[in-house]
Formats: structure tokens, C-alpha cells, sequence
């Protein structure tokens, strides 16, 4: 690897290559290594708190449903969410161009600061640096935040066993398809809305149950994060393709396009392992929150195909499911 | 819980008798990619094996193709391609590489969006024209276009294929097929008719979309043709393809290319079955406006895509599938494109 290529930022295994051959030869920090969505600090021999890090160079900057204001506070706020911590305190870094209009910028942060209020973060911290015309595309964003574990049994992959079900809380593809389609690329009409949002409040209606582990199917979708959960353990996945919630719109852009919507990035959905017994009330107290209306079970975990994700097919066959390799659609949050 | 009717579908290809060694050919690329994400290979009597064919557009563009690209990014021209073509590697390099050592290459998902680079840059700007019957009438619409308009900074490197001159040298030199499952769009800009010379070879084929149960009830077409030894091509896709095709298409298309000989990666050149811009329209001909003069690179020798385009081997077959050439690091065509037969194996299993 000589040169860094868009497909490096994809979030697929060419970004894994990145972080392996490179990044992991000179950072090395044991908590690093982890490669979970956020830190887990020790803090005494209990979990101190979580802490985590995310950039965001979305284009276009407004995009229907949100904004990359909206993102940046969500896109962090969601790696503690799935860490079962509940977001405390934000960072935020601004890198602006030159000439960038105060209006949107206004527009941008009345946004940052409505998602605030919407996750119960705090921004306690802030940067701003301006670099020449030309230099930055607009304005790029990057946020930290700290939080506090609240979840009462660990949120561990470790603890994933067969027989435990997989959640979803409401329908795939939206972020990536409405970034998409707001760029105007294909001449396609279709106004689809991201569907970014904060999960905090939602996840911590589970927080008293057994829940080994979530995720937010961000770059790479679906198929990227049940590959991260599967690869290299004892357990398989098995998902039903029936069971997926697939909007209709989203779908048509896919075909026409030629994308899997099981790769197609979302910013508002939480993947969910939840123990067999503890199924039923997940989904019903899913199902209460605002963000969890369409929350289904999508499958389960298999003691068959350890380290794959198997499909079940609407033909009644099979298919591997695989993560998506390189750049399917760059700077998409 | 009562069964859909894809699952009945399902079912009756699962139980449909076929003859031992029968070989049946899905021509087009998202017929590949669709039957395995659908798992319709598994569905299948043991009798019954599907090979894949020539019908990957990117998969059946030379090397040499990809490096007269490079040699025109490197002059300064802005490169416009459909994205699957970046990471195809040439025989030194890729587009995707010369992107980031700093040349302009742009991925579009239409020809029109190529032309306005042209419009709004002012840049010489060359959209790389690959592809079939499918996409060729909109390139020929685009080069219409530039030419009324009058611009004079947008060119294309063509390497268009045709669908039927590469079926008629694959009969020719393998007869093992027992039919063929027809490409649904080609098929609509070349009507039922483009495949009349099939029962005189004594093989059916069947024209299919590409939903599962297009393909199920197309399968069981072509099983029961074979079956009562019946030599027909059917058109199972009429909600989207006429016998006679899309007239105004071909229209288009004749207007601005004619018929050439062309080279397709696996299978040689093969009589007739590119398309090249006809003298009317050589001003936009990349090659005559640029000097786009490559040097022949080393063979493949061990990447085995041809055999795999011409139905030969499966992709597990060849040495280097899944170890040293994976989706995350192609060396072959086939492992490139989305549509490619190995990197279709990979994905879907």
C-alpha cells in the first residue's frame, strides 16, 4: 500500500487493511486494539466511563432529515449508545473554508444544538480552525464525547451465544440513500429522508435486560456490522431476508443503482443482540419509543457457520452475507 | 403457514427432472449476481449446472483498454467512467491509482453526466463508452448530442461489445450447452428476433428478467425445452422486451456506430462484435483526437477469468480465487466487477 485511496474511508475491509497495516503498527494502546465503537476506561475495577471519536465530511451539507450538524452530534452520541453508556459530555471541532457563508453555518449549529437537547449531551468543549478556499470542502465536523455505562449487564460480544436473537428497531438504507439521492448525481427525484437521530434514549429502555451487544449500522450497513459481531467467533448469523425491513424506495434506488441495501449506511437504527428469554419485552419496550416503532426480529444467533452471516432467502435458499469492500459511496457522514 | 408462490416456484425447480450433464449458460452479469443473492443455485437438481458467460461489460474489456484510459488521464483529460471500471486493474496500473496520484477521473452513472463535465468545465473531457446493447444506445444519444451542440472537448474511448457475435463463437467452439438464459435488457433493445440462429444449433434459450421468479419460471422453461428436446427461444420478460426489440434504439445506435471486429478479454476477437464510431462522428473519437499509444503488458498467466467467461471452470477452480485475488484485492476482471462471476461466488456464497 503506497498511497491512500477512497476506498480506504469505506468502512469495509479495505478500511480494516488501512487500520491494520498502518495505524495499528504505530498505535498500539491495548483499549485501541479493542476496535469497539468507543473506549471502556478502567476505572477502578469497575467501568469508568466510555469515550469515543468520530469526523464528519458529508456531502452535501444538508441532505433531507438532517444536517451534518445533526450527524456529528448523533454519530457520537450513538458509539456510547451501543456501548450501553449514556452520553454525557461532547467535543466539537469545526474545520471551516474560507468564505463558507454565517447562514448555514447558523442553520448548522441551531442543529447541533436541537440534537443536544434531543440526546441529553452536553458540548462542553469547542475548536474552530479556518483553512483556505479550496483547502476544505465546506466545513467538516469532529466531535468526542465521554459517557457513563448504565447498562446493568455488560455490553460484551464476548457473551453472545447461540440462540440469542437479533433486533433491528425500523427499516435500513435511509441514511445512505438520502445523502445520495440529496446529491443529485443520477438525476433521480426521490427525496428519501436520513433517518439520524440519537439513540440513547432509546436503547436505555433495554438496559435492565440481557443484551450482549448493539451496534449502529453505519458505513458498510447491516451486512458490515453482522460481519464485525460473527468474524472469528464459535457463532454464526442467521437473517431472514423476509423479515428485513427494506422501504420500498430505498429498494428501487438500490436496484437501479446496483447497490445490496444490506451495505447502505443508516444513522438511526440499532442492531441488537438480545438473549432468548429476554426477546418479547425488548421489542415491547422498543416498540414504545418514538425511534423504535418498527422494531423487528431479523434473526439469530446459530451455533451452524461460526464466523459467517447466512441469509435466509425469500426463494427458501441461502446466501452468505458479506461486508462491502472498498468505496460504495464516499463521504457519506 | 401456507407457501408463496416464489417458494412453489422454488419448489418445482427443486423437483424438475433434467438429464445428467445438463449445462445451462446465464449470459449477463446481474443474472449471475442475482441468481446466487437469490441462493437459485442451490435450488437446482443435482443434474443441473449453470455456468456464467460473457455478458460482464467490464469483465470482457482487455487490459489494453485500461491503460489507453490511464495514457488519457495522464495528458490532463478529465476520465469519466461508470464507477465499476476504477478498480479494474490494467496490466501496470488502475484508474483508481491514477486517481490518487492526482489525475482526473470521475465516476458518473450516466453518459449525460459525462457530457456536462464537459459543459462545465470546458476541460477535454473522455467518457470510457463500455458496455452492450444495453448501454450503447444512451452513449450514441450523448454522442448525437455533443456533436449538434458543437461540443468540442468531449470525446469517447469505446469498447461497446455485442451480445450475439460472442454467443455464436461460444457455440462454436463448446458444445456442452443445453441452453442459454437470455439477457433482459440487452434483449429489450435487441428484440427476440437477435437470437434466431439459436435452434438451428439445436439450443433453446429463454429471455429473463431479473426478479427470483423471473428466473425460477425461466429456468423451468428452458429445463422443459431441453427436456423434450424442443429448440425455441421464448420470451419470458414481455412486460419489458418486444420480439422486435426497441427499434428507435437501434435507430440511435446506428446512426452513430457501425459493426467491427473486437477483442473481448478470454474469448480472442471475435468477427462483428464491437461497435466503433462511424466516420460522421470520428471528431469525438478519443483515439484519433489523442496519442493513446500503450505497450502491450505481460499476461495474466495465472488468473484464469477467461475460462471462467467462457463457461469452462468455475471460479473455485482457479489458483488464485479468494487467496491471492479477493473482492478487497482484485487481480482479475471477473473478482472486479460487481457483476463478475468469481466476486458474485465470494459474496454470496
Amino acid at each position: 500500500m503506497d498511497k491512500v485511496l477512497l476506498a480506504h474511508g469505506g468502512g469495509g475491509s479495505k478500511s480494516a487493511e488501512l487500520t491494520r497495516l498502518v495505524f495499528g503498527r504505530f498505535l498500539r494502546d491495548p483499549l485501541l486494539l479493542a476496535l469497539d465503537d468507543a473506549a471502556v476506561l478502567p476505572g477502578g475495577g469497575r467501568p469508568g466511563g466510555v469515550f469515543t471519536t468520530d469526523s464528519f465530511v458529508v456531502k452535501p451539507l444538508f441532505f433531507p432529515g438532517g444536517d451534518i450538524g445533526r450527524l456529528a452530534v448523533c454519530g457520537t452520541v450513538n458509539d456510547m449508545a451501543v456501548m450501553g453508556a449514556e452520553p454525557l459530555y461532547l467535543s466539537i471541532g469545526f474545520i471551516i473554508e474560507e468564505g463558507f457563508p454565517v447562514a448555514a453555518l447558523e442553520k448548522i449549529l441551531a442543529s447541533i444544538a436541537a440534537a443536544c437537547r434531543e440526546s441529553g449531551a452536553r458540548i462542553v468543549c469547542a475548536d474552530t480552525k479556518v483553512v483556505e478556499k479550496g483547502k476544505a470542502d465546506g466545513l467538516f465536523i469532529n466531535t468526542s464525547g465521554i459517557g457513563r455505562p448504565a447498562f446493568k449487564k455488560p455490553v460484551l460480544a464476548s457473551r453472545v451465544r447461540p440462540g440469542d436473537v437479533v433486533l433491528i428497531n425500523g427499516p435500513i438504507g435511509l441514511h445512505g440513500m438520502s445523502v445520495l439521492t440529496a446529491r443529485g448525481e443520477f438525476g433521480l427525484r426521490a427525496s428519501i429522508r436520513s433517518d439520524v437521530a440519537p439513540l440513547w434514549g432509546l436503547v436505555k429502555t433495554c438496559r435492565t435486560l440481557d443484551v450482549p451487544f448493539m451496534r449502529d449500522p453505519t458505513r458498510g450497513g447491516l451486512a458490515q456490522t453482522l460481519n464485525e459481531l460473527a468474524q472469528g467467533k464459535r457463532f454464526g448469523v442467521r437473517i431472514e431476508e423476509s423479515e428485513l425491513p427494506i422501504p420500498k424506495n430505498v429498494a428501487a434506488v438500490c436496484d437501479l443503482l446496483g447497490f445490496d441495501p444490506l451495505h447502505v449506511a443508516n444513522e438511526g437504527k440499532v442492531v441488537m443482540v438480545v438473549g432468548r428469554r429476554d426477546a418479547d419485552r425488548a421489542l415491547r419496550l422498543l416498540r414504545r419509543h418514538k425511534l423504535g416503532k418498527g422494531s423487528r426480529i431479523i434473526g439469530a444467533i446459530t451455533a451452524a457457520n461460526p464466523g459467517r452471516v447466512v441469509m435466509a432467502t425469500k426463494t427458501g435458499s441461502e446466501r452468505i452475507v458479506m461486508p462491502p469492500v472498498g468505496e460504495i459511496l464516499p463521504r457519506i457522514c | 403457514m401456507a407457501k408463496t408462490k416464489l417458494e412453489r416456484l422454488a419448489d418445482r425447480l427443486r423437483a424438475c427432472p433434467a438429464p445428467p450433464g445438463t449445462k445451462i449458460m446465464e449470459v449477463c452479469g446481474s443474472h449471475t449476481v442475482a441468481i446466487r443473492r437469490f441462493g437459485i443455485q442451490r435450488l437446482l437438481p443435482a443434474t443441473v449446472k449453470l455456468v456464467s458467460g460473457p455478458g460482464c461489460p467490464v469483465c470482457v474489456t482487455p487490459d489494453s483498454f485500461i491503460d489507453e484510459a490511464a495514457a488519457l488521464a495522464r495528458q490532463g483529460v478529465i476520465v469519466a467512467s461508470f464507477g465499476d471500471m476504477l478498480r479494474v486493474p490494467g496490466s501496470r496500473t488502475s484508474l483508481e491509482k491514477e486517481r490518487a496520484a492526482g489525475c482526473d477521473i470521475r465516476a458518473v452513472y450516466s453518459p449525460l453526466d459525462a457530457l456536462r463535465i464537459a459543459e462545465e468545465t470546458g476541460k477535454e473531457t473522455a467518457f470510457l463508452a463500455v458496455g452492450f446493447e444495453t448501454t450503447a444506445p444512451a452513449i450514441a444519444a450523448i454522442a448525437i448530442r455533443a456533436r449538434e451542440r458543437g461540443i468540442a472537448n468531449f470525446s469517447l474511448l469505446t469498447a461497446l461489445r455485442l451480445v450475439p457475435p460472442a454467443l455464436k463463437a461460444l457455440i462454436a467452439s463448446d458444445t456442452e450447452l443445453s441452453g442459454f438464459l437470455l439477457p433482459g435488457h440487452v434483449s429489450a433493445v435487441i428484440g427476440r428476433q437477435a437470437y434466431d440462429f439459436l435452434p438451428s444449433h439445436h439450443l433453446p434459450g429463454v429471455i429473463a428478467g431479473f426478479g427470483a421468479e423471473d428466473i425460477i419460471s425461466s429456468l423451468l422453461l428452458l429445463l422443459a425445452m431441453h427436456n423434450k428436446g424442443i429448440y425455441k427461444v421464448m420470451n419470458n420478460y414481455p412486460r419489458v422486451v418486444r420480439d422486435d426489440g426497441n427499434p428507435t434504439s437501434r435507430t440511435v445506435l446506428a446512426e452513430v456506430f457501425t459493426t467491427a471486429d473486437a477483442e473481448w478479454r478470454g474469448l480472442g476477437v471475435m468477427p462483428q462484435s464491437g461497435l466503433e464510431l462511424r466516420p460522421a462522428y470520428a471528431a469525438l473519437d478519443a483515439r484519433r483526437r489523442f496519442t493513446v499509444r500503450v505497450q502491450p503488458g505481460a499476461d495474466r498467466r495465472a488468473c484464469r477469468c477467461g475460462d471462467v467467461l467462457r463457461g469452462l471452470i468455475d471460479p473455485p477452480a482457479c489458483p488464485l480465487f479468494n487467496k491471492a485475488c479477493r473482492p478487497d484485492q482484485p487481480l482479475g476482471p471477473c473478482m472486479v466487477s460487481s457483476e463478475g462471476s468469481c466476486s458474485a461466488w465470494v459474496t454470496y456464497g
